[in-house]
Parts: C-alpha cells; sequence; structure tokens
C-alpha cells in the first residue's frame, strides 16, 4: 500500500488566487476541494453521483450513509484500495482511482468511473 | 497518567474513566467524570468531537458561522470548552479517529465482585491512508460509558441502491460537516420528525424539496398530548420546521411513501409516491416526481456491536430497536460498564446530554455527592423518555412495507441480496430466523455486516411469522467478534488471552 506521511497538521492547502483549495485527481482530472473536505464531499461537490460498480450485478454506487456506517463509497485513495470516501480527508495532491470500468448495468454504456448529475 | 508499553504495541492507561463517542452522550459523559476527579480517555472513530448531532465543518478550516445549521450549539460549545479545559490540565486524553474493535476485561473480577476493569483494543479508522494521527493499539480504564450514537434506519425499496438515493442523516451530514449539497431537486421520505431539519436544511442551502413524505398519520401524536407538552423545546422545534416547510412551500405528505425509484442514464430518478393504509399496504393511484436526490429515513438504528461485546443485557424499545438495559443511573447489567445516549433507546441530543451526565456522575461515584442534580438529571430523563416513546408510537415503521418489494429488489447492499433470495431461504430453506436468513441467502454477510440490512432483514424472517421482533432476532446482528474491520497486521500482532478464545 501506497504511503504519503504527512507531518503538517492540520488540512494541506496551496493558496490558489486567494481562496483556500486542494487539488486532487479522479483517475487523472483535475478535482478541486475544500480544506477540511472529506473525499465523497469532494466528489458530490464537483456533481459526481457514483464511482465505483458492485461486484455482483455491475450497479452504480457512491455515497449512501455519508458517515462511515455503509461502505458503499468506496475508492481507491493514493493506491490504497477500499477507502471510505465519506471519511477520508482531502489533501494536497491526492489522487483518486476508480477500479476498472465494468460496464454500467443501469444503461450498458462503459462505466467513465463517474455519474455526472 | 502512566503508559506501559507492550510488545504488542502502545498501551495507554490506566485510566478512571473511559468513555467510548463523542457526541452529545459522550462529550457529557467526560466532562461530568472529569469534573469530579476523574481521568478520562474520550474515544471517538470521527475526526473531531461532536459526533453526528454536532457534525461541524473542520475547525482547522471554517465554512462560515459554526452554528449554521445546528440546534442546541451553545450546549456543544460549553462541553468542548470544558473537555479543552481539562485536556489541558491532563485530565482528559482525547483519541479520535479510532476505533474499539475488541474489548475484555482486563482482569477477571474477584469473588466480591469488584469491577476488574476494562481493555479496549484500537484501530484506527482510516487505514491505508496517512493521517498523521497515531493511535494506541491498547486503553485501559477501570470502568467503560459506552455512548455509540446510532444512524438511520432504513428499508429497502425497488432502487434504493441507485446513486443519488441517501440516508437522510447522510444528507444532513455532508450539509453540516461540509456546506455540500447532495443534489438540487429532492425528495425526504420515511417516517419521525428527523425528515423535518433534513428538508429544511436542504432548501436552506438552496435545493427544491419537491416533498417531504411522512409514512404515517400525525394523529398518532394526539394520544400524547402530555408527553408532548412536558418537553416545550421538542415543540418549539416541531413549530420553527413547520414554519420553515410553508415558507419553503415544501408540501409535507402523510401517510405517504417512496415505494419505487427509477433511474435514467442522466442520473434523473423518477420517484414513485404511494398514498398508505394505516398498515402501509399502497392504496388508491401513485404519483412520481422527478429528482436527482432521494433522502431516506425511518427513524433511528443504535449500534450496539459494544454493547453486546461487553455483554450487557439488552432489550427491545417501543421502535424496534435492539437497546441497551440500564438502571437509574445508566448502569448496564455488566458491572463497570455504563451506557448512554441512543444505545439506551433512540431519543435525541438532549436526553443523550442528560444520560452522559448522569453516567459521568455515576461512573465517578459521586451520585450521593450530588443528589439534588441527580434528581434534576432523572426528571428530565423520565421527560424526555416518555416523549421518545410518544414519538415512536406516532411514527412507526409501517407494518406491510415489504409489499411494496419486487422479487429483484436489492435487500442487502453489500452482498447483493434480493428479496427473492431472502424470501426463498425463509419460506422454501425454513430459515425463520435472521442468523438462519443470513447463512442461507447472505445478507448482511458483506462490508457493513448487516448495519444497513439488519432490521430489514430481521422483519422479512420475521414476516413469516407476522410476529413483533424479539432481542433473539436482533442481538445475533448485532453481536460481531470483531466490532470494527482491522488490519490482519493488527490481528497478528494480538497477544490477549481472550482474543485468541474468541478467534
Amino acid at each position: 500500500m501506497t504511503r504519503h506521511p504527512k507531518t503538517q497538521a492540520g488540512p494541506r492547502t496551496v493558496e490558489d488566487g486567494g481562496t483556500s483549495v486542494v487539488h486532487l485527481t479522479l483517475n487523472g482530472q483535475e478535482l478541486l476541494a475544500h480544506p477540511g473536505q472529506t473525499v465523497g464531499a469532494a466528489l458530490v461537490d464537483a456533481g459526481i453521483q457514483s464511482w465505483r460498480t458492485t461486484r455482483k450485478n455491475g450497479r452504480p454506487r457512491g455515497l449512501f450513509c455519508g458517515i462511515g456506517i455503509c461502505y458503499d463509497c468506496l475508492i481507491t485513495v493514493d493506491g490504497a484500495p477500499n477507502q471510505r470516501a465519506c471519511i477520508v480527508p482531502v489533501c494536497e495532491g491526492m489522487q483518486l482511482s476508480t477500479t476498472a470500468a465494468p460496464v454500467d448495468a443501469a444503461t450498458d454504456a462503459p462505466n467513465d468511473g463517474g455519474t455526472k448529475r | 497518567m502512566s503508559t506501559n508499553p507492550t510488545p504488542s504495541g502502545q498501551t495507554v492507561g490506566a485510566f478512571d474513566v473511559a468513555v467510548v463517542g463523542a457526541g452529545p452522550a459522550g462529550l457529557a459523559a467526560a466532562a461530568a467524570a472529569a469534573d469530579r476527579g476523574k481521568t478520562v480517555v474520550l474515544v471517538d472513530a470521527g475526526a473531531q468531537i461532536g459526533g453526528q448531532y454536532w457534525r461541524h465543518p473542520d475547525e482547522r478550516a471554517p465554512r462560515g458561522p459554526e452554528a449554521e445549521g445546528h440546534h442546541d450549539w451553545k450546549l456543544f460549545t460549553e462541553l468542548r470548552e470544558k473537555l479543552r479545559r481539562h485536556r489541558q490540565m491532563g485530565a482528559v486524553v482525547l483519541l479520535p479517529n479510532a476505533q474499539v474493535w475488541f474489548v475484555e476485561p482486563t482482569a477477571p473480577a474477584d469473588a466480591d465482585d469488584r469491577e476488574g476493569g476494562w481493555t479496549l483494543h484500537l484501530t484506527p479508522t482510516i487505514v491505508g491512508v496517512d493521517t498523521a494521527e497515531a493511535t494506541p493499539r491498547l486503553v485501559v480504564a477501570a470502568r467503560l460509558i459506552l455512548c455509540p450514537g446510532g444512524y438511520d434506519r432504513q428499508l429497502p425499496v425497488p432502487g434504493w441502491d441507485l446513486p443519488g438515493v441517501m440516508a437522510a442523516g447522510g444528507v444532513q451530514a455532508l450539509l453540516k460537516g461540509h456546506r455540500t449539497l447532495a443534489g438540487q431537486r429532492a425528495v425526504v421520505a420515511g417516517t419521525g420528525p428527523f425528515l423535518l431539519p433534513v428538508a429544511k436544511q436542504l432548501a436552506d442551502a438552496g435545493a427544491t424539496v419537491v416533498a417531504v413524505c411522512e409514512a404515517n398519520a400525525l394523529t398518532g401524536w394526539a394520544r400524547h398530548a402530555r408527553a408532548v407538552a412536558a418537553v416545550p423545546a421538542k415543540v418549539a422545534e416541531g413549530a420553527e420546521y413547520a414554519l420553515a416547510l410553508a415558507r419553503h412551500r415544501i408540501p409535507y405528505r402523510t401517510r405517504t411513501a417512496v415505494t419505487r425509484i427509477d433511474a435514467d442514464p442522466t442520473g434523473t430518478k423518477a420517484v414513485q409516491l404511494a398514498q398508505l393504509d394505516a398498515a402501509g399496504r399502497v392504496v388508491g393511484p401513485t404519483t412520481t416526481v422527478d429528482v436527482d436526490l432521494v433522502a431516506l429515513g425511518w427513524g433511528f438504528t443504535p449500534s450496539m456491536e459494544l454493547i453486546t461485546a461487553v455483554g450487557a443485557q439488552t432489550r427491545i424499545d417501543v421502535d424496534q430497536s435492539l437497546v441497551a438495559v440500564v438502571d437509574n443511573s445508566q448502569r448496564s447489567t455488566t458491572p463497570g460498564v455504563y451506557v448512554a445516549g441512543e444505545a439506551t433507546g433512540v431519543g435525541g441530543a438532549l436526553l443523550a446530554v442528560a444520560e452522559g451526565e448522569l453516567a459521568g456522575i455515576a461512573a465517578a461515584d459521586a451520585l450521593e455527592v450530588h443528589a439534588m442534580r441527580i434528581r434534576r438529571l432523572r426528571a428530565r430523563i423520565q421527560r424526555l423518555r416518555v416523549f421518545a416513546a410518544a414519538m415512536h408510537q406516532a411514527h412507526p415503521v409501517p407494518a406491510r412495507w415489504h409489499e411494496w418489494l419486487t422479487p429483484d429488489t436489492t435487500i442487502c447492499r453489500c452482498e447483493e441480496v434480493s428479496f427473492d433470495s431472502v424470501c426463498r431461504a425463509r419460506d422454501e430453506l425454513g430459515a425463520t430466523d435472521v442468523r438462519t436468513v443470513k447463512l442461507m441467502a447472505r445478507p448482511g454477510m458483506g462490508w457493513c455486516q448487516g448495519h444497513v440490512c439488519g432490521f430489514a432483514t430481521a422483519k422479512l424472517a420475521a414476516a413469516a411469522e407476522d410476529r413483533p421482533l424479539t432481542v433473539e432476532d436482533l442481538r445475533p446482528l448485532a453481536k460481531q467478534t470483531l466490532c470494527a474491520p482491522i488490519a490482519l497486521e493488527l490481528l497478528a500482532q494480538v497477544t490477549s488471552k481472550s482474543t485468541d478464545e474468541a478467534l
């Protein structure tokens, strides 16, 4: 598992045009987040409702309980798989990746790893 | 405070009191015990204190006024300040981002039935992503106060596993913790007063709330006028939400449920709203609304893993939740273990705070010293309990909810177990109890260990005989050898006798 030692206390951000933002990537695409947010909140803010498909029926999933109970929102963070997006805090440079792109059962279209609202 | 490094890792202790959960009950318990000179360790799975009720944006990166979207915020800031002072003095140690995955007696109680103290085994809440938090492996304390809180109770409906369908509490958590709006057009549905703040906060944040669907009629409250009048704060809160819904022009539809959700490729959801009779059967025509967010909540389920782990007696509460049996000092039936908050019966934050304070005083052996305060606390707890019972009776889970389901409706989201599979296990394979249904069809056997589908699965198992739930229905779901998912490397380092026996 990949570890990025973070020694700095507090949400790590870079100053961006006067407002504090955190830069993340999802499958290589840049996403911006507020410091202190969770990965799940940042994805939802970006209009993404789903970022994985279930292993049996290939159903799209995203946040459900939002508080770490349900494990629906699993995502790979900096190479570490099966992280709960709803509780992992964002930090500068974090790389998010959805698992392989199985076919989205709901639409039969290739799942690009994110369902836009 | 002494620390004893052990071969298996870092131990902190021994404390007078360990409090698990830093929500309303846990904060009040920790403060009350520390106020009376006890050393306290406060363990919480979250990154900062407050629990679900007082979830707020990261204090190191504020997002507007902290109090936004909160009730009783002053109570929280008082508790937070009190704990800050206690931590400065070294009386309280806070361990955030830590989950208890196993709990065991430190030493056997001796013949005089004295308490031998407790050892909590901890795991970081987040494993694999470095959060710069060092979580000690073991915490040792003479007494335990368990304040695990709860989470949204769910009833499956066709399409409830679609993205954009969320637990009502999850929708609120995004707003309270992150100022994140989970959708632009929403339906809020289920039962109970909690639907109201969720709808209000969505609308305040700019969403269009198409409807709040309350499965029950509100006439259930009429029988409980006295219980309601005894808690004026709740009446005021109810009036505030009624006004807010009117101001935002949000329709409040009673005897109405979301019975089906379909999605098109753009993520827009067609949500079927059905009129119900008193038993929850669909009567009359259904209507369909298009939204991008559905928030569902059927009351709350207390987190009972730690209560069952210490062997404390449980009972079924008015709302059919499994809860801990406690006496009038919050003592469980296990010596040295106190329980406060939702785990003694779902009743909201003010009840949790009162119970937490009482538990903290009791665990500090200070009941006699504060006789007057104790009398007041017990009276308040009694009033709030009576109110909670009225609320549960007015907002039951509709008896025939399972008639809304289709054979392919997902019951268990983790293992993708269909309603059909559960029915076949029950009706063809003779599984009439939840444990056997689990073994035959696998609901509750996945990542979340039945937290989400457990109640529904128990109800379906009991539906064969059309009977109310019992402790035997729910306790097997709550009893888990490991109370949290852990890394195998952590398990490999455990050298405890009782963990060996348990595993």
